[in-house]
């Protein structure tokens, strides 16, 4: 009988660091960028003519493989060549991934980008000193930190993961000008193997400055390293890759500042994330 | 690839009584495949600086199964040098450049300069590109480089491995 307690110990501890592990997993998709792979992938890059593209999103661990999370897609935005907005038909969302279909029916570039904007809060509780955590948007954010809060930190979050078809002649994509974001110099159908491709880093629309931009080719299940790439934006914001070979890649950016818009928030973090497809 | 060139005794014959142009023969290669589909082909020549000087010929599936647009034009981008550079900026069907895929064996394009295959072009080094897709099958690209104008009559040709037989190409002052 002895012997068995040490075994039941070591089951309670193990759950407890599952429960930990959870928790922890739980607060890092507050700013998921960071913690795993975001990605929309769309079924093509490059159209002959107006046609259906299907997308998947998922939130995951290896490129391009949902085996994680579906990516929420609350604030899918896909942007026609003119302007407008595309709506996105039969959205689904599954175990392991999320799904929408486009009819694009205009030449040029579509922009498909999901945008996320939250704010995340700890403070320690007045009565019992615990540390306490919520996670919310510019709106709600306050309603959730009780009034004698103490040590309250905010920051403010802006995340944007995105992908590009272009349906003929590849067109211009015009900023945003909110937020982290990726204007390309090179089009994104005009991605190449051995050919070099610019782009340019803004935030809230102005070129951001010695940015550092990491470059994953997918299929990361098939090699033992994951072999990124780092680069960093000049002066202009700009970046330059020459592509070894072709496949979908992945690029992420993340910077910080103070430009923040929630009251108490002291520091912004800001994401990008793009899936981009180079022909051989 | 191997490149041949040879210079015809066009000279010894006098002038040529023709316009200036070129003819390139396109080889398709008979496959033996499960599923075999006619490929889709491009040729185009390039000026030096990668800016398209024309477009000779492009073979699609130009059937018309009761769209407008043609279900055929769907598959153009897999022809994907010619598309990025020139293919994307047309309007098929063009008259005179496009028509029907073709069965296996050797084809000739013919092109004078001055039609719409061929504008004039200005005397320098250019560059034939012959571009080949399958449905379910592999893609491939062959290039010969020449310069324009030709002093007198000559050949050159290459050969592709895969998805392209020889191309020929023949110059005429």
């Amino acid at each position: 009988m002895t012997a068995s307690h040490p075994v039941i110990s070591s089951v309670i501890h193990m759950k407890n660091i599952v429960r930990a592990a959870a928790l922890a997993c739980s607060l890092t998709a507050a700013f998921a960028a960071q913690a795993h792979n975001v990605w929309l992938l769309p079924s093509s890059t490059v159209l002959s003519k107006p046609d259906w593209v299907t997308v998947d999103a998922a939130v995951s661990n290896d490129l391009f493989f949902f085996n994680h999370r579906p990516l929420a897609l609350d604030n899918l935005s896909v942007t026609a060549p003119d302007g407008t907005a595309v709506q996105a038909e039969n959205m689904s969302r599954g175990k392991l991934r999320s799904v929408f279909d486009l009819n694009l029916a205009q030449p040029g570039t579509y922009r498909l980008a999901v945008i996320n904007d939250g704010v995340f809060a700890q403070w320690k509780d007045k009565a019992t000193g615990q540390a306490k955590r919520a996670r919310g948007n510019p709106q709600n954010i306050a309603s959730q930190i009780p009034a004698d809060a103490q040590d309250v930190q905010v920051t403010q979050s802006s995340g944007r993961i995105e992908s590009f078809v272009t349906v003929g002649k590849p067109s211009a994509i015009k900023a945003s000008g909110k937020g982290l974001e990726m204007i390309p110099v090179t089009a994104p159908s005009d991605l190449v193997k051995g050919e070099k491709a610019s782009f340019v880093l803004q935030v809230d629309g102005q070129p951001a400055r010695d940015v550092e931009v990491t470059v994953t080719q997918g299929s990361t299940r098939y090699r033992d390293k994951v072999g990124e790439q780092t680069l960093k934006t000049d002066a202009n914001g700009q970046f330059s890759i020459t592509w070894a070979q072709a496949g979908m890649y992945w690029l992420e950016a993340t910077t910080k500042d103070s430009k923040t818009s929630v009251a108490n928030a002291k520091e912004r973090r800001l994401s990008y994330a793009a899936t981009l497809e180079v022909m051989p | 690839m191997q490149i041949r060139y040879s210079l015809a005794l066009a000279s010894l014959l006098g002038a040529p009584a023709f316009a200036a142009g070129l003819n390139v023969s396109i080889e398709v290669p008979r496959l033996d495949v499960a599923e075999y589909h006619r490929p889709y082909v491009a040729a185009w020549i390039e000026r030096a600086d990668q800016s398209v000087a024309g477009t000779l010929a492009v073979w699609y599936d130009i059937k018309n199964k009761g769209n407008a647009e043609g279900e055929g034009t769907k598959w153009l981008k897999d022809m994907r040098q010619w598309w990025r550079r020139i293919g994307r900026e047309l309007q098929m069907p063009v008259d005179g450049v496009s028509g029907a895929t073709r069965p296996a064996g050797k084809h000739q394009v013919q092109a004078a300069e001055g039609s719409v295959q061929l504008p004039k072009l200005a005397p320098g080094a250019y560059m034939l590109y012959v571009e080949a897709a399958r449905e379910v099958g592999g893609r491939e690209i062959v290039s010969i480089p020449f310069q324009w104008p030709p002093a007198q009559a000559a050949q050159a040709s290459a050969a592709g491995s895969s998805e392209l037989g020889e191309v020929r190409l023949e110059l005429k002052p």
